[in-house]
């Protein structure tokens, strides 16, 4: 895609004044720093970090068969939610290889998903081909260029955002979220208490004209610091989230990446279902895995893993972790080498640098509430 | 101290954004400030051993950054005979102070009419504007 076809959100024009360096990602153009990647990372860990998530996808699902689309389409119980609370998803192939990973949202008028920016288009006619072939009467609607989403996360979220909005949000639960109205004329909003952080906070989601007055808003908190995609990634990772094209993709099942638990195969057929039932009762060839280094070389996506000469996985994500201050990578390993304190190497230019498996994640949630039964590492 | 958009005049540039700065047969070489910035926040400097015999435009190092490694690039061909050894605790100083702090090696050159091939300021200037 060339330069001059990126799509651009609302806030765009904020984050040139803002000084961040743009880059394209998933088809837009979005900021992937202001100040410096460390510390917007260590802003965010320590107050609230403001980020804005406009590029992933929001659809709106309607219609009377709306659930049996959804029931049809991801691996997760959807039936099992209640108005006014999501639920971490994924959309499988039919070998049982991951789509997307998604998020799914009862609300009182119907159903809303959101997906991944690169992965938007494809879901949606995954979507609609599924609808068509099953013939549920639902309607799926785009919401991704009509809206925005913006993420605040760090301990100060809630204190923040509490005086902009009418709802309470104290007694908003983790993965719960209200369609409420923000104060000062700021417009209505969609305010869900989740993240991808592995801190507490909340996930905004409003029209696209409304954004930029919010965004002013926000940031004219002392606590609030815009944060771009590179610290978005290095969170996540000390969070032990995954990223599709890292920890997920077409050729890697629920349960080598440890998701095991968002697959209901108990809810009844849905795409993927029969391959992951079969996958289910089987031993994983492989298994996702965090892995810790010393100071030194960071493992990079595609680094070889070691035991002795022998190869044994490739790295799936790795960074200096600003928290630990220390390389962190996820693999995908043999079971056998699974175990912490399993010790490897991993090949960085030419050298071994050694590396040993830890559980994940790196580091522990800060979340108010622990999701009940939804697809977060522990 | 020295601006941020400033090219200091006392020493020469390579293409690939490192300078070196002549001290007799010895050159200090670091990375310009260009260079710190589109790297971003450096996070481990993998530096070449005291003794390494580098060759001019090869790489010798890398810099580790959250997002990416970056290779250095040997602006003379010579020696390693020392490593700024305050990069591996300070990482930052490379951002910080790319001309001063964050020099990153001394390399005594084997032949030190090479450095007068180098960029000198108005050309690395030139370089980037181009």
């Amino acid at each position: 895609m060339t330069e001059t076809a990126l799509r651009e959100t609302p806030l765009s024009q904020a984050h040139d004044a803002r000084g961040a360096r743009m880059v394209a990602f998933g088809g837009w153009r979005m900021p992937l720093q202001y100040q410096g990647i460390l510390a917007e990372h260590l802003h965010t860990r320590a107050a609230a970090g403001l980020f804005d998530l406009s590029h992933m996808g929001r659809l709106s699902i309607t219609g009377p068969q709306a659930l049996d689309l959804i029931q049809r389409a991801a691996t997760n119980d959807a039936s099992r939610l209640r108005v006014g609370a999501a639920q971490y998803s994924l959309l499988c192939n039919e070998a049982g290889g991951v789509i997307d990973d998604i998020l799914v949202y009862r609300a009182t008028a119907g159903w809303r998903l959101m997906v991944n920016a690169s992965n938007r288009e494809r879901v949606v006619a995954h979507l609609e081909a599924l609808r068509e072939q099953h013939e549920y009467q639902a309607d799926l609607d785009d919401r991704t260029m009509s809206t925005v989403l913006l993420g605040l996360q760090g301990p100060d979220s809630l204190a923040v955002l509490q005086p902009l909005v009418q709802s309470d949000l104290e007694a908003l639960r983790y993965y719960h979220f209200v369609d409420t109205e923000l104060a000062d004329g700021l417009g209505p909003a969609s305010i869900s208490r989740s993240g991808y952080t592995g801190e507490d906070g909340f996930e905004i989601t409003m029209d696209g004209g409304d954004a930029p007055a919010l965004w002013t808003r926000l940031l004219a908190d002392d606590r609030v610091q815009p944060v771009g995609l590179g610290a978005r990634d290095t969170l996540r990772l000390e969070a032990g989230m995954a990223l599709y094209g890292h920890e997920l993709g077409e050729t890697i099942t629920p349960y080598e990446a440890n998701l095991g638990r968002v697959v209901r195969l108990d809810k009844g057929p849905f795409v993927g279902s029969e391959a992951l039932a079969r996958l289910a009762g089987q031993a994983v060839a492989r298994l996702l895995v965090g892995i810790t280094l010393e100071r030194g070389s960071v493992p990079r996506q595609g680094n070889l893993l070691q035991v002795g000469q022998k190869t044994i996985g490739a790295i799936a994500s790795g960074t200096f972790s600003p928290t630990l201050k220390h390389p962190i990578a996820t693999v995908f390993v043999p079971p056998a080498y699974a175990a912490p304190g399993t010790e490897l190497g991993v090949l960085i230019r030419d050298s071994a640098a050694p590396a040993r498996v830890v559980s994940l994640p790196f580091v522990s949630h800060q979340t108010k509430v622990r999701p009940p039964g939804d697809g977060l590492p522990n | 101290m020295i601006e941020p958009d400033e090219i200091p005049s006392d020493r020469r540039y390579t293409p690939e954004h490192e300078w070196a700065r002549r001290e007799g047969d010895v050159v200090a070489v670091g990375i310009t400030e260009y260079a710190q910035h589109e790297l971003g926040d450096v996070v481990y400097p993998d530096l070449p051993e005291v003794g390494t015999h580098v060759v001019a435009m090869e790489e010798f190092g890398a810099l580790e950054s959250v997002k990416a490694a970056s290779d250095i690039f040997a602006p003379v061909t010579g020696e390693v005979i020392e490593r700024n050894e305050g990069l591996i605790e300070h990482p930052e100083w490379i951002n910080d102070s790319p001309y001063d702090l964050g020099w990153i090696v001394r390399i005594r050159m084997d032949n030190p009419s090479e450095f007068d091939a180098l960029l000198d300021a108005a050309a690395y200037r030139a370089h980037l504007d181009g």
